[in-house]
């Protein structure tokens, strides 16, 4: 495996008492795979990338769990030494390329450093790496564009650059947080189209950080569904879409109208996520959950084996569950 | 760039037209001189002779675009209180002013920026919390008691440094500068910080508050998950964006160290214009108050001048507008 998150818990400390963002989370990633992680907003998704890359904005800690890139640990580096795994093993993408690229800055010269501060390259070496890098991230006249500041690019052409930036020191795995959220529907598909092209050249690992299950059933190998600071169903992207385990996630797709067909009113999830400070005992789930019966109130579910994916849910612990 | 040059010059010339107007307005209006120029037994002839000489009987946008022809070429008339022509008045005392100023404003950004960067990125650590609260008093105590409470320190208690005056000072052309002898430079020594306390207090929080605000932007946060040390982070990335507002700020307190000087020339009898000007006050001596309030127009002019330069330079956005 390249990477392995162990049981994270992630703690926010505040006066009124400690917030638990991330509690239990485990999952794996192989060379070169692919993981979506979709969820509501809160959910805990991008909380996750940011531990992975250990920037948690303060006062937020990592209390418990561990996290292993090739079987190293990494949550509890130093500052120092988690700076040269940054970029050069794990890199990042965020979502508005609009404020990730430093205005004062041309493209070039943040290409350059990131990849001397990982490489041994000299300033001639770095810059035609660069040029290369716009290139392959599909910037037109890239060895002009090289000294253009960030503001002469258009957004879709910003998030090029950020990508190629994210990847200019070949790490082994990419965090992408909501890649194309902030930017136009029809480039949407050319970013991840470009991401998903390089992370394969390259053999770069993704997890892709999204809300949208439409850019997941596109891009991942599997998915991981998030739900109040856990994940609450894991598995092979298209047994999790068509497939699902667990009743959130089935109430999730249900959510996404479907363009074959009319339908008369959409489907939604009554009620809404708990909030940090507010989550029921029992599965987080249980107080919007169709399904529930008296355990879910009572005892938390673990991830489980449940058909083809893991979910945390009860009605596969049963005897005679529907598997 | 040139282009941009001349129209902001332009810009400047109805600023220094309308302090132009109210320095000729002093005139009418602040004494008369003719009555102080007049011996106590003058007769009537005398004066309306003495009102002919001086031009006084012509109407106001003459005598104006006299005042302001004159003014360009440097000319201001004669003292009243000295009977010495003003601009030679002006031109010996500037240097005193001027190499204060440049002192206090090297002192200020040398000292105040590293503290500002210094208790930004450390923002919670306790001598951060020490340095804010001690600025806090710099901030608050006034000028005159500063330079007074040093005088008493230094120059009256542990008798290291004079209490007053520029020491000895060597002349370089029309220049006489105090920054070459020891005495002119132990001199300089407690003006200059009296001076600089102020604005480094200043200086250290606007840096700091700036520091505060870039460093929670999303491309810092970027720049941290490249892998970037955190040397170019702070002082590349960070710094250069917080330079906008700060070099508006630092150009404004130079401004105001050169011009308003006065206070603390006052306390130190520093022989520079501030002096000058508050003697003048005293003696009404209008000529020489019109002069000085032109010649800090024209000093605020060119800094924002030359502040908008400096925008230019680091900034590549207001660049691609022009």
């Amino acid at each position: 495996m390249l990477l392995e998150v162990k049981d994270l818990r992630v703690e926010f400390p505040t006066r009124r008492g400690v917030l638990t963002a991330l509690n239990g989370v485990s999952f794996s990633i192989a060379p070169g795979e692919v993981l979506g992680v979709v969820g509501e907003s809160g959910a805990g998704k991008s909380m996750t990338g940011a531990a992975i890359i250990g920037l948690l904005e303060p006062p937020g800690r990592i209390a418990g769990g561990e996290i292993r890139l090739e079987g190293e640990r990494i949550d509890n580096l130093p500052y120092e030494k988690m700076r040269r795994i940054r970029g050069k093993r794990i890199g990042a993408i965020f979502q508005d390329p609009l404020t990730t690229l430093n205005p004062l800055y041309t493209v070039g010269r943040q290409l350059v450093e990131t990849m001397q501060a990982h490489l041994p390259l000299s300033d001639a070496e770095a810059r035609q790496r660069a040029i290369g890098w716009l290139e392959q991230v599909g910037i037109p006249a890239a060895a002009q564009r090289i000294d253009a500041y960030p503001h002469q690019f258009s957004g879709g052409m910003r998030q090029r650059v950020v990508i190629a930036l994210a990847l200019c020191a070949e790490p082994q795995l990419i965090v992408a947080d909501e890649p194309t959220t902030a930017l136009d529907v029809s480039i949407q598909a050319q970013i991840i189209a470009l991401l998903k092209r390089l992370a394969r050249e390259q053999r770069t690992a993704i997890m892709l950080v999204t809300h949208d299950m439409g850019v997941i059933a596109e891009t991942a190998d599997r998915v991981a569904v998030m739900y109040a600071g856990r994940i609450i169903e894991i598995g092979p992207v298209r047994q999790v879409v068509r497939h699902a385990q667990h009743p959130y996630t089935a109430g999730l797709m249900a959510s996404i109208p479907p363009l074959d067909r009319r339908v008369e009113r959409l489907a939604q999830i009554d009620g809404a996520m708990p909030r940090l400070n507010a989550i029921p005992p029992g599965c987080p789930f249980s107080p919007r959950c169709p399904e529930v019966f008296e355990r879910c109130r009572v005892a938390r579910p673990e991830l489980m084996p449940a058909g083809a994916t893991d979910a945390a849910c009860w009605l596969h612990d049963q005897p005679g569950a529907p598997a | 760039m040139v282009a941009f040059v001349i129209s902001r010059l332009l810009q400047a010339l109805p600023v220094l037209l309308a302090v132009a107007l109210i320095s000729f307005a002093l005139f009418t209006f602040v004494g008369d001189p003719v009555a102080a120029m007049l011996s106590q037994d003058a007769s009537a002839a005398d004066r309306t002779a003495l009102v002919h000489l001086l031009g006084l009987d012509q109407p106001w946008y003459v005598q104006f675009g006299k005042f302001v022809g004159n003014a360009v070429q440097g000319e201001f008339g004669l003292s009243y209180r000295l009977s010495r022509p003003v601009s030679t008045l002006i031109a010996e005392r500037a240097p005193a002013t001027l190499e204060l100023a440049f002192c206090a404003a090297a002192m200020t950004l040398c000292i105040g920026v590293p503290l500002g960067i210094f208790t930004g990125i450390y923002k919670d650590s306790w001598v951060s919390r020490l340095l804010l609260t001690i600025s806090l008093v710099g901030v608050s105590l006034p000028i005159f008691v500063l330079g007074m409470l040093l005088i008493l320190v230094f120059a009256v208690n542990l008798g290291w440094l004079p209490s007053f005056g520029r020491g000895e000072t060597v002349q370089i052309g029309w220049w006489s500068t105090g920054l070459l002898t020891a005495s002119g430079l132990k001199a300089l020594i407690l003006p200059a910080i009296t001076l600089a306390v102020f604005q480094l207090t200043l200086i250290t929080r606007l840096v700091r508050a700036e520091m505060l605000e870039v460093l929670r932007t999303d491309y810092i946060k970027f720049a941290r998950a490249r892998g970037l040390t955190n040397r170019s982070i702070n002082f590349g990335h960070a710094l250069k964006n917080t330079l906008v507002p700060v070099i508006t700020i630092a150009g404004l307190q130079l401004g105001g160290i050169i011009a308003f000087a006065i206070v603390t020339e006052t306390v130190f009898q520093w022989p520079g214009m501030g002096f000058l000007f508050i003697q003048s006050v005293g003696a009404a001596d209008i000529p020489v108050m019109a002069a000085y309030l032109l010649l800090i127009a024209l000093v605020f002019v060119v800094i924002n001048l030359a502040v908008d330069l400096l925008y230019y330079l680091v900034d590549p956005r207001l660049r691609a507008k022009r």
